[in-house]
């Protein structure tokens, strides 16, 4: 289905452990400077975590609200313990902001109300974001993992439903139940006197040969690379997707939401707004990968002349 | 209590049968399995052969089609559903919600198991699984604690089964991309992870290099016990610590357990391994059965030997005990 | 390894056309038994498999898709192949049998392997699925000899296992 309105922009929950003033001040300035359309907030990687941002979610729900920009509260990925399953129920019950489901539990006790689904949750094809899109989710944000083929083919057979892409940020590879974090620092998950906090933007993991390879964030493990699809913001647009996540890094988020909004808006050269982006996150080399059904960490650099063949 | 074995190919199947397996799980030679891996798995045919086998000696066959279907290609997974159906398999053990749909809609007689690479972690998704699509059993995630177990089985309507030997997922299975991140190839996607096709093995002076794709995953010195290359269990370097991130390379073992696994409700116990052979499986399979039913010092004695076995010939009760976390 | 090194020593003073010939009339003898052995290879049929038994001068290389097996000496190999297992030549017997789990063997070491890993996997898998038995297959080889053979076969490698540790029956 071809889109009519230009492509919408949300700002994905931060994945990892900032203190409370540090979230409620970023996030006060996505509110009054940055180009999003919805802001998705609430601790996902690690419910242990959740204290530091509790004290400061109303007034940062209120000045992004304020803003004009629509909040949406995330549910945890990985849910074992009683008391983060009491944690998704009692949010679904007393919240009348949309959420977003990123584990089977949320979606289970979302059944019927309308609700969004995060790129967390496996929808690898039309038939589930279909069952999906049945049991009330109006918005399905893509795993990163899948390549262009699938999201292109689950735009056109799915559901009516807003389908977003993974466009910016260190992806989301995989959660576990031990922290490795906390393991690399001699400390086990239920002692762990939270030492993840000590990297905002993730602790490298690096081969014996010293590549950089992969990052810690608690249970979480992202990518080294920064996953940045702009060159391929126009295909996607074509064939469905009426909105792109940017996950924030400690970066300056404010300047990568307006690079990609002029890139959809036409007034920035995808090639040149790579270039910017390279400066304001210099932190991470840049992948694309996954889309190009290709090994993730890979770079494909479109060849100028021949819009759809891609090389390395 | 049930033991759950594995089958890569007809020849062990057979074995796990001899051997006393009351269930032996096994998955077509494609994609829509998550062990998808050279010269494994059944043709139509052979899974034939084998449920007739498995039958007459009153053991029954699950099929795996526990990857997620590909976007426009669902027809292969909906095909390999209807042959096992036709085939009159015991059980379907699926992970993918679309395919979930389908079966229950299409064979609503077909009794449905939720694969491992479903993560269904707690009471609300589980639930979520029995009354959507009418799940009869569960295979639990190796990411809780037999006290989790516990708590969760008087909450849910279905059956409980858990992995107690073999090969360990660090990560939430079905949620992890570590492995197309570096090759391409996914469990999710292609039934692999860390694919054969990506690994070399590299000589350096007296120590022995694996990799996968282009990422160095463990030097082994001379005389170490090495293992396959799979990320998780890999070698590296985090801050000043340099070692396995995330974990050792060892395999679960909660044989020991057992007494702990039935009191908390759990009625049927997994083998992991069908990329292993059939000699492995007949010796896990005729140890794991005769220890069920042994009291705990000869089961201790029984399980002892299977530490030969195991990968770097270690073993963890994982997640399974809480100071693994 | 005390069999092994008895044996070794005369094996590397035969000439190679005696054990070339030896090879092929066993390897051919196997597939006349087992005849779907390399089905299971599929898109791995056409690569080269060099088997290496540590105690032995010797190299065999198998190619699946023309049935063949090449005997070398070590250091004398004219074309690559695509991948090759290294081990002990009871190892390497017992993997052909599937008598001993190739993964177990391969973390303990015991056997090296390099190359083209699917490859490898994909023979591993394959041989698994057939029920090998060295002695018995071989018997017939062996004419009116067959019933002696047979039992010497089985005794030699009964002690081969339980010197290595594998005989788990």
């Amino acid at each position: 289905m071809p889109n009519t309105h230009s492509p919408s922009l949300t700002m994905g929950p931060v994945y990892y452990l900032w203190d409370g003033p540090k979230w409620r001040d970023f996030h006060f300035r996505v509110a009054d400077e940055a180009a999003f359309d919805r802001v998705v907030i609430g601790e996902t990687v690690c419910s242990k975590r959740q204290h530091f941002i509790e004290p400061h979610l109303a007034e940062v729900v209120e000045r992004l609200e304020a803003a004009g920009k629509t909040v949406i509260l995330s549910t945890m990925a990985l849910v074992t313990l009683e008391r983060e399953s009491r944690q998704i129920r009692d949010l679904i019950e007393g919240s009348d902001h949309l959420i977003e489901a990123n584990d089977l539990s949320a979606l289970g006790l979302l059944n019927g109300k309308p609700h969004a689904v995060g790129p967390l949750v496996n929808v690898y094809n039309a038939p589930t974001a279909r069952l999906l899109h049945s049991r009330g989710a109006g918005r399905i944000c893509l795993p990163p993992e899948l390549p262009f083929a699938s999201v292109r083919r689950i735009a056109a057979d799915g559901p009516d439903v807003a389908f977003e892409v993974f466009a910016f940020g260190r992806i989301p590879l995989a959660i576990s139940a031990r922290c490795a974090h906390a393991r690399s620092k001699g400390k086990i998950k239920d002692n762990c006197l939270f030492v993840c906090g000590e990297e905002p933007d993730g602790l490298p993991v690096r081969t014996l040969d010293g590549q950089s390879f992969l990052v810690l964030n608690g249970v979480q493990t992202v990518s080294h690379t920064c996953q940045t699809l702009l060159g391929e913001l126009a295909d996607l647009t074509a064939c469905g997707i009426t909105s792109f996540r940017l996950s924030p890094q400690d970066c300056d988020m404010v300047a990568i939401a307006a690079l990609y909004r002029s890139v959809l808006d036409g007034a920035l050269a995808p090639d040149e707004a790579i270039e910017r982006l390279r400066h304001i996150y210099p932190a991470a080399p840049l992948s694309n990968g996954f889309h190009h059904a290709k090994v993730g960490a890979a770079w494909v650099t479109r060849a100028r002349d021949t819009a759809n063949s891609a090389a390395l | 209590m049930e033991l759950i074995c594995p089958a890569g190919t007809p020849a062990a199947f057979r074995e796990a049968v001899d051997a006393g397996a009351d269930a032996v799980y096994c998955g077509f030679r494609d994609e829509t399995n998550a062990r998808n891996f050279p010269g494994l798995n059944f043709s139509r045919e052979e899974l034939r052969e084998a449920v007739g086998y498995a039958r007459s000696r009153g053991t029954q066959t699950f099929v795996a089609l526990n990857t997620f279907m590909r976007a426009g290609d669902e027809e292969i997974w909906y095909r390999a559903a209807a042959d096992a159906v036709a085939l009159g398999v015991d059980a379907l053990i699926l992970a993918d919600f679309g395919l979930m749909a389908h079966v229950a809609e299409i064979y609503p007689a077909q009794r449905l198991h939720v694969s491992v690479q479903a993560s269904a972690s707690n009471v609300d998704a589980i639930n979520f699984l029995v009354e959507a699509f009418n799940a009869k059993r569960v295979v639990l995630p190796r990411t809780l604690t037999i006290a989790d177990i516990a708590r969760i089985a008087p909450k849910i309507r279905c059956e409980i089964e858990v992995f107690v030997f073999g090969g360990l997922c660090v990560m939430a299975e079905g949620r992890c991309s570590l492995s197309s991140y570096a090759t391409g190839l996914s469990p999710n996607m292609n039934g692999v992870c860390s694919p054969a096709s990506h690994v070399h093995y590299r000589k350096e002076a007296d120590a022995l290099v694996s990799e996968l794709g282009d990422y160095t995953i463990n030097r082994f010195s001379s005389g170490e016990a090495a293992g396959y290359p799979t990320l998780c269990k890999g070698r590296f370097d985090v801050g000043d610590t340099r070692g396995y991130a995330f974990e050792d390379p060892v395999s679960l073992d909660v044989m020991g357990e057992l007494d702990a696994l039935t009191a908390a409700g759990v009625c049927a116990l997994k083998i992991e391994g069908r990329q292993r052979g059939k000699a492995y499986v007949s010796e896990v399979v005729k140890t794991l059965k005769e220890a069920l039913s042994a009291n705990p010092q000869r089961r201790a004695a029984l399980l002892s030997r299977l530490k030969g076995l195991s990968e770097g010939q270690k073993t963890t009760s994982g997640a399974y005990n809480k100071r693994w976390r | 390894m005390k069999l092994a090194a008895t044996l070794a020593v005369p094996i590397s003073i035969l000439p190679l056309g005696v054990l070339e010939q030896t090879s092929r009339m066993l390897f051919n003898r196997l597939l006349k038994q087992h005849p779907g052995l390399f089905e299971r290879l599929g898109e791995h049929r056409t690569k080269s498999f060099a088997f290496i038994p540590n105690e032995l001068p010797i190299v065999f290389i198998v190619r699946p898709s023309d049935n063949s097996i090449l005997t070398r000496r070590k250091g004398q190999i004219s074309h690559p192949v695509d991948a090759s297992v290294e081990g002990p030549l009871f190892m390497l017997l017992a993997l052909l049998e599937g008598r001993s789990d190739a993964d177990a063997l391969f973390f303990s070491r015991d056997l090296n392997v390099t190359g083209d890993m699917e490859a490898v996997l994909a023979m591993r898998n394959a041989l698994d699925d057939f029920a090998i038995d060295l002695p018995r297959d071989l018997a017939p080889l062996a004419g009116p000899f067959a019933p002696l053979f047979l039992r010497f076969g089985e005794r030699f490698r009964r002690h081969a296992l339980a010197k290595e540790g594998q005989e788990w029956n």
